[in-house]
Formats: C-alpha cells, structure tokens, sequence
C-alpha cells in the first residue's frame, strides 16, 4: 500500500469540505470516505479530524447536528453551510490553479532536463 | 460574505461561551464513537476485540490532546480564560484577607481622594448651581469697556434690548447679588440675596415649591412690587418652616415685602460659593442698591446678567451676535453707550462670583491628592511584591505544568483588576460621602452662608474608572514584572538563599519605599510650613489691640431709621456705654479692619506734592467716630483724635497714617496741612500709627481716617473696649440699646482677635488640607515600610538563622533588620529633602513670615518620619530577631 501522504492543514478543510458537499455525514464517516475515495493513498491522521471540524464550524462553514447514525446510534452529524459551499469553490478554485502552476514548473524542468 | 459565516458560526460560539460543559460532555461522546466505531470496523477486519481496541486507539491518538485542541479551536478562549481567572482571583483574595484589606483600603484612599477633588472642581468650574437646568449652555454676560477685557456690569435698558434683538439667546435673565439686613425678633442678620428679572425661576427651570416666582409686570415700576421670594434654608431656620408663609410680610431694608414664594430645597442660587436667601424683583432696585432709581437710566450700570443659548449654537456664534448689538446700541445711544461693548463668559469664568478665588486652593488640593494616590498606588505595588514572592511556590508550579508566561500575565493583570475595580467602587462611594465636604473646609465669613456643590457625575465617574484603569496596570504588572525574571528551580526549593533576591527586584522594592517615604516627607514639609505661616500670620501685631476689643454692629436702616435720627441715636449710646464703668471706651467706624467690606476710597491730593504723571493716587480710608484710635488702640503719633465737635458743621478734617505721611509729606510732620479728599479740602490734625486695613499679609500703606460725621452712614460697625467678656458685654448692650429703642437688633457680636482669625480662612484651608493628606501619606508610607521589611525579613530567614548559630544573640538581628530599614527611611528622607527645597518655594503666597527651607521644620519632619519608620520596623525586626535557627537552617 502506498504510504500515506501527509496533508497540510488547508488541504484537509477542502477535503472535508468537498466531502460534505456531497451529504451530511459524522466524524469518522468522513474519515472513512476520503480513505476510499482516495483508494486508501490518504488517510488522514485521525487525530487531525475534529480539531479540523471544530475550527471548520468556528469559522462558519459547516454546521452540526445530532442525528441517528446508519446502525441506529446517536452521532454528531455534520453539514455544510451556504458560506461553506461558497467557500469549497473559493478553495477549488485556489487549488486548481496552484496545481497548475506546479504542473507548469515540473513541466519546465522535465523539458530542460531532457 | 465573512459576516454570513460569521452568522452561521454564532450558534455554536454561543453555546460553547454559555454551556461550556455540555460541549465538551458532547465532544467526549463524539470521540468515543469515533473510537467504537473504529473498533467495530478493526473487529470486522478480523482482529482481535483486544487487538481492535488497541489499534483504534493508537489511530486516534491521544484523546486529551484531541480534547485540548478540539477545545482551543472551538474559540472563546480568552473570556473563559478571564473567568476562571476571576474566580480564581477571589479565592486568592478571600484566602488572604488582611493583605486585601490593606491593599483595597489604600485604593479606596487613593482614588477616593482624588475623584471627591475632581468633583469639587467639577462642581465648580461646569455645574456650579444645583438645581439649574442645562448649564452647559449658560454663559454671563456683562459689559466691556472697549480696550479692556474686564467685565463691568450694564444697564436695563441696554440688557432689555438686548433681549429684544437677540436671536441666538434662548433665554436672558438678570441675577445681581445683594444683600439685606434681616430683623427677626432680637437678632439682626445680613441675608444675601438676588434682585433678579421677572422670567428667573421660569428661565432656569427652578419652580417655587409654595406660592409661585414673579411676573412680568414685576419688572415695571419704581418699588412698586414688594415681594420676595425666599430660600428653603431661609424659610426652614428663620421662619421655622412655617407653612402659612405665603402672604406674610417681611421687612427687608426697612421695607416691608410680601413673602409670595419658597425655593425648592437644593437651590441656592446663581453666584458661585454662595447659598442666596432671598429674591427680589427688578422693580425693587432702589430699595437694595444705592444710587437712586436706575430701571430708566441707559447709562447707570448695575446689573449682572446670564444668557442661555438655543441648542447647537456655540459661544463664538453668540458672541459675534452679542457684540453686534453692542455696536448698535453703541450707535443709536452715543451719549451713554460709546465705548462700550458686551462680552459672554463661560460659567466657571464668572466675572461676578467667587470661584475665582477659590481655583488657587482647588489647584493646590489637585496636586496634593495626585501625591497621595502616587504613595496609594507605591504602596499597594508593594503589598503585591510581598504577596507575590509569598505565591511564589504556586506559580512556579504553574510555569512548570505547562502555563505560558503570557496565560500567567493574564491571571495576575485580571487579578490587579480586580484590586482596582474594588478600589475604585469604593473611592467613588467615599467621594460621594465627600461631595459636599469642600464647604467644610472653607469656614464661613460672618453673615454669609457659602454653600459650593460638588457633583459626582458621569465625568467624575470616568476619571475615577480612568484612573482605576491607570492603577490597575500598575498594580497588575508589578507581580507580572515579579514573575518575569522567575527561576524554577529557585522557587520551588524551600527557601532562597540569597540575603535580598537579585539585584533587579531589590532595587524595585527599594525604589517604591523610598519614593514613598520622600513624598510624605514632602508632604509633612509642606503642612508644617503652612502651620507655621498660619501662627505667625495669626499672631502677628495687627497694628490694633486684639484683646479687649469687641466688634458689631446696629442695624438702623432696616429699622428705617433716617439720618438725623441715626446721628442722635449714635451719640445717645456712645454716651450711655462710656458711662458704664466696664466700657474703657467705644467708637463707631463704617468698616472694621480686616473685614470683608471694602473701604471707601478716593483721588488724594496734597499741597506741595507733585505726583509723577502716571501715578493718580487714590487711597482707601475709613470714617471713624471720635476715640476710634483710642478704642482700638492705635498709637497716636502726633495731633488729635477726632472729637464730638469735628462734625458737619465744622471745617474738614482729617487723620493720615505713617506711610502716607513718609510718602507725602516726605516724614515731616503733616499737621496743619491740607489733603484733598473728593474733591474737598480738609485738614490734617492727627498721624496714626500704620497698622493692618484689610489684610494680615499686606504690606504697609498709606491710609486715612476721616469723622464719621463728615461722611456719614447710617449702619456702621460698633467697637468697644472692655473688660466684660462677650457674653456679658452683648446683653449690657442689648440693655443700653433697648433701652433707646425696643426695635433694635444687634449684629453678631465677635472679638477682634476672632476678627483676625475669619481673615486668615485661606491659610487655614491649606493648613487642615496639607496636614490631614500629610498624615495620610505618612501612615501609607509606614504600612509600605513594614510590608517590604516583612518581605525582606521572611526572604532572608536563613541567612539569620546562619547567623544566629554564629553566635549572634537576639538584639544584634533586632539591630540588623532596624538597620535595613533605617537605610530605606535616610533615602527617602534624603530624596524628599532634596525635591522639598525644590518645591516648597511653590507654596509662595501661602507662607508668611516664613522661609521656605526653614531648618526647624525641616528638623522636624524627619523626627516624625523616623519614628515613623522605626514603629514600622520594629514587628519585623522582633520577628526576625526569633528566628530559631535549628527550625530555619534544616529546611
């Protein structure tokens, strides 16, 4: 299995927001969804979770609420705000065209080294 | 878009400020699932229930540090840091209470002082008449004679038209003080009143709580409405709060008036310092001022006036509005109005009203009470030091559990807080017991009431809050500096071992008792100086017997008694006192020496004496009745008294004193010349010796006396020499005055040595003021003294034990510690000599007689400040000198 990456702190407010975009979801569902969706190459510390969910609700973006979980359990379930959408795209945008700029570099490098 | 998160971030920002526990019982039931759920998940993988847990919790990671962060993320760190802190400090402060007491006590002190000063001066100088609505937009108005800013005051007619054309002036009214003399029974009285204009009460928002105020047509007329309103003080102590007062009469100046009102109580009137008692309408001019009808003559000036502006209109608008009326006024009525203009003035610079004279005083009282919230604040720093190294085994523990040094400041400045919240709301309840205290300080001047307000308001209230704020960071960043330079290990051992901690902290230490003991040195200095002035002024030769002499007065006009008649009258009893054989002798004279009335003066001029150009001699005199100098034993240098004979039928006469005669006539005898007296000439017969004419501290000046028969008044002082003392010597005088006539009634009857006294009122203020903040800042020194002496002494517990096992004996630590702190008391002696002889010339005018680097008081201050200090060293150094050395050295 590839070793899995470290994430930066930004990195994992967009990840969590781009996964609650999708549907409300509690803690360690989050948690399991990147896992999967990223084939297993990111698994974030769990330990970084909800430090991140908290400061995410601190700053408005998400909400929670207490919920019934899938075996019938009671869970804190996340959701994500108006001003947390609008925020997902802001951060998409960011990522993509920092991506971009990478891209272009590795780019350069690969044609001046070839 | 950050207000709309800001939104949605609300609900969980409120309920982790306001339910802070259930959060984070909610938080610890989310990590647990997280947990179980992530052991299921381990389970279903095929591990071990064992294995699972294991492996999930090693996933998490630490659940207190997830806590911890979950918790500083959550934000409201900082309010719920400050109120633990809160709680925390009271628990401190509960657990030692005699250090809080102190420390809150000096506080209250400290700012009470201060903020009950600033409500005088506030009281003063932005409200200074209670009771009066919107003050803020009152100015005085009074007339200017072009190429002067002095205020003089104006005309009827000219202040009718003012109010006539005025625009920006919401109000206009006229308040001019008088006076009246009041006979009730037996007892005569001078009142201080008000003729006012018809629209005052309604104009200043004050309503007569019996009867009503005056109408307009009470400003027509020449003595044509007698009423009068009167004080609630004067209805209350003269009339016994009669409540059918309304309709009855009352003679005021030999008039009778209808009494038609009753102020509220709280009201005193328009003129600063003073409760008036009674007012009179416009109309009644004549009867309260001299100089015959006045209401219809532009040019006669006698009124003193107030304006109320409209809201929103500033003094400069006014003042331009005002003075161009002026120029018109100027233009349609040159006869009487050339030259002269109208000025507006902020209430606290009345032209007409006491204030002025008490700002010196005030001034001084700012400074002094600045200084002793300086030793306040000197002293609670040092409070605080003592209780920090005594906390310094706590705070080393937090430091070493994790504290940050910031967290640390934050708990001991709430802390300081704290001190200074109490401090403060304590100073600010002794400020308002104060708020009337000034007029205690300032003793009455016979026959007039002074009443002078101070207000706690909301400006004395912020100043107060400032200056707590001020304190605060003082009182709270001293122990923080304190555990600044910490040293863990130090601390947490059981003892220092060094004699006075590091260089840095003794010399803060130090530094304040020094400083505290130099200012009320200072202080001591200073009201010593002052008392010493105060005796010198008050026993001072006068120039006049001050014994033996007994001083009042008649009260023939409100009697209605005209001229022939009062001139009978005088001699009929100074023919009857002379004949009692306890009356060595006794004279009439319009103005007692040192009185409050002013003299009489005139242009001089003498034959054979050309005066430099500029120099326009007018000199004050007085009109005595014949044996004025014999009764009041003033030498007679040369010539005659004034006889019987020397009255109006005779040729003018009159008496110089010495520095006129050295100035005049060059020191040759003067008799049988002639002096210029209002235009008259009159002749010289007699030179008195110089003495003291309207104050204690003036300097030699040249003076005259002319008979009272010459210049004749109907109510001059009656002084006599006796050997009866005051009690006795009134009734025989109430007997040889009713005799003549059953009517009459005595002024207040004092010795001229009381006379003397009342004169020196103001020195007796900055006496009482210095030495009460004196003693003050005296007693905050001792108990900063002994704190930091304690602090040395339990700090250097093992360096007396190691000396004791030395060998030293009980009286030699006893010495030891007395020493230490004698050294402290020689620097701060040292320090206030030296700042001592820099200020103490500021006392100037105040002292009298005396130098301001007298040696003697000087002397003194340090005996006081040195037992002083001794008493506060002598607990710890007893302490110290028990010191068991067995117990102190094992530890």
């Amino acid at each position: 299995m590839p070793t899995p990456t470290d994430l930066l702190q930004g990195t994992l407010d967009l990840l969590i927001l781009q996964t609650l975009a999708l549907e409300p979801m509690h803690g360690w569902g989050i948690a399991q969804r990147i896992q999967q969706v990223s084939k297993d190459v990111l698994q974030i510390g769990q330990g970084s979770l909800y430090p991140a969910l908290y400061r995410l609700e601190y700053k408005g973006w998400i909400r929670s609420e207490w919920g019934n979980s899938e075996n019938n359990r009671r869970a804190k379930f996340y959701r994500l705000t108006a001003a947390g959408t609008k925020q997902l795209e802001a951060e998409r945008a960011t990522w993509n065209r920092l991506s971009a700029a990478i891209a272009l570099v590795l780019a350069k490098h690969a044609e001046a080294s070839s | 878009m950050p207000f709309e998160a800001w939104l949605y971030s609300l609900p969980m920002r409120l309920r982790s400020l306001l339910r802070p526990n259930q959060v984070d019982q909610e938080l610890k039931e989310e990590l647990r699932d997280h947990l179980e759920q992530q052991i299921q998940d381990n389970v279903q993988r095929g591990m071990s229930s064992e294995e699972a847990r294991y492996s999930a919790l090693r996933a998490l990671g630490g659940l207190t540090q997830i806590e911890q962060q979950c918790r500083e993320a959550r934000g409201g760190r900082m309010l719920r840091h400050f109120a633990q802190d809160l709680r925390y400090g009271f628990r401190q402060l509960r657990r030692a209470p005699g250090f809080s007491a102190l420390t809150i006590l000096c506080l209250t002190l400290g700012i009470g002082a201060n903020a009950a000063v600033f409500s005088w001066l506030e009281g003063i100088l932005f409200r200074p008449y209670p009771s009066v609505a919107h003050q803020e937009r009152l100015f005085a108005l009074a007339a200017t004679a072009r190429g002067d800013t002095r205020a003089e005051e104006m005309s009827w007619p000219d202040f009718r038209d003012l109010k006539r054309y005025c625009t920006l002036c919401e109000e206009l009214f006229v308040s001019k003080i008088t006076g009246s003399t009041l006979s009730i029974g037996d007892h005569a009285e001078t009142a201080t009143g008000s003729i006012v204009s018809a629209n005052y009460f309604d104009a200043l928002g004050v309503h007569p709580i019996l009867g009503r105020g005056f109408e307009p047509a009470d400003d027509v007329g020449n003595d044509s409405h007698p009423v009068v309103v009167i004080s609630y003080q004067l209805w209350q102590h003269r009339f016994q709060g009669d409540p059918e007062i309304i309709g009855k009469m009352q003679r005021f100046n030999n008039v009778p008036h209808t009494i038609i009102g009753v102020a509220p109580d709280g009201f005193y009137g328009t003129f600063v310092g003073w409760a008036i008692e009674f007012w009179v309408p416009v109309s009644m001019e004549e009867t309260f001022e001299s100089g015959g009808y006045k209401l219809e003559d532009r040019g006669a000036r006698w009124i003193e006036a107030y304006v109320r502006v409209k809201p929103g209109v500033s003094r400069a608008q006014a003042q331009q509005e005002v003075s161009a009326i002026a120029s018109r006024l100027e233009t349609n009525y040159p006869a009487t109005n050339r030259g002269w203009g109208l000025g507006l003035w902020p209430l606290w610079q009345t032209p007409f009203n006491h204030a002025g004279s008490l700002l010196p005083t005030l001034e001084v009282m700012v400074a002094v009470v600045a200084f002793v919230l300086l030793i306040a604040c000197a002293n609670v720093g040092n409070l605080l030091l003592v209780r920090a190294f005594a906390r310094r085994h706590e705070i080393g523990v937090r430091v070493a559990v994790g504290a940050s040094r910031f967290r640390l400041f934050q708990q001991l400045l709430t802390e300081g807080l704290i001190l200074s919240a109490l401090g403060t709301a304590g100073g600010l309840l002794l400020a308002y017991g104060c708020r009337h205290a000034l007029v205690l300080l300032l003793p009455a001047r016979s026959g007039h009431a002074m009443y002078l307000p101070g207000e706690i308001d909301w400006r004395v209230m912020a100043w107060s809050a400032g200056l707590g704020m001020m304190v605060t960071l003082i009182v709270g960043l001293v122990p923080a500096f304190e555990a600044r330079n910490l040293d863990l290990a130090v601390p947490l051992k059981a003892e220092s071992r060094a004699v006075a901690g590091p260089h840095a902290r003794a010399w803060m230490r130090s530094g304040l008792v020094v400083f505290q003991v130099g200012l009320s040195f200072i202080l001591l200095v200073g009201a010593a100086l002052l008392l010493k002035s105060l005796e010198k002024i008050r026993t001072a030769n006068p120039g006049f017997s001050t014994t033996s002499v007994v001083t009042t007065g008649v009260s023939l006009v409100a009697a209605g008694y005209d001229v022939p008649r009062a001139k009978t009258f005088q001699d009929e009893l100074i023919d009857r006192l002379r004949a009692l054989p306890s009356v060595e002798s006794a004279a009439f004279a319009r103005v007692t020496p040192l009185d409050y009335e002013t003299y009489s003066s005139t242009p001089i001029a003498v034959d054979g004496y050309q005066p430099p150009l500029e120099e326009q001699p007018e000199i004050e005199y007085n009109q005595v009745g014949s044996g004025y100098l014999a009764t009041l034993g003033i030498p007679l240098l040369s010539g005659r008294e004034f006889t019987r004979r020397d009255d109006e039928t005779a040729p003018l006469v009159a008496i110089v004193n010495r520095t006129m005669m050295m100035r005049y006539w060059g020191g040759q005898d003067p008799i049988g010349r002639r002096l210029e007296v209002k235009g008259r000439w009159a002749r010289v017969v007699g030179v008195a010796a110089d003495s003291k004419y309207e104050s204690m501290r003036e300097t030699p000046r040249p003076f005259f006396y002319v008979p009272l028969r010459q210049d004749f008044d109907r109510g001059p002082a009656l002084n006599i020499r006796t050997t009866q003392p005051l009690e006795s010597m009134l009734a025989t005088l109430l007997r040889e005055v009713h005799r003549l006539d059953e009517n009459l009634a005595l002024y207040e009857m004092i010795t001229l040595q009381e006379q003397v006294n009342r004169s020196t009122s103001e020195q007796l203020v900055a006496v009482t003021l210095v030495s009460i903040l004196g003693g003050l800042a005296l007693l905050l020194a001792g108990v900063g003294l002994y704190a930091v002496m304690s602090y040395t002494v339990a700090q250097s517990t093992r360096e007396l034990g190691l000396r004791m096992a030395l060998g030293a004996g009980p009286p030699n630590l006893l010495r030891l510690v007395l020493s230490r702190g004698l050294r402290l008391t020689a620097g701060g002696v040292l320090f206030g000599a030296l700042a001592g002889l820099a200020l103490t010339r500021f006392l100037g005018n105040l002292l009298y007689n005396v130098s301001p680097h007298d040696p003697l008081v000087f002397g003194t201050a340090l005996a006081v400040t040195t037992t002083t200090a001794i008493a506060a060293c002598l607990s710890p150094a007893w302490r110290a000198s028990r010191t068991d050395p067995a117990r102190v050295l094992r530890q």
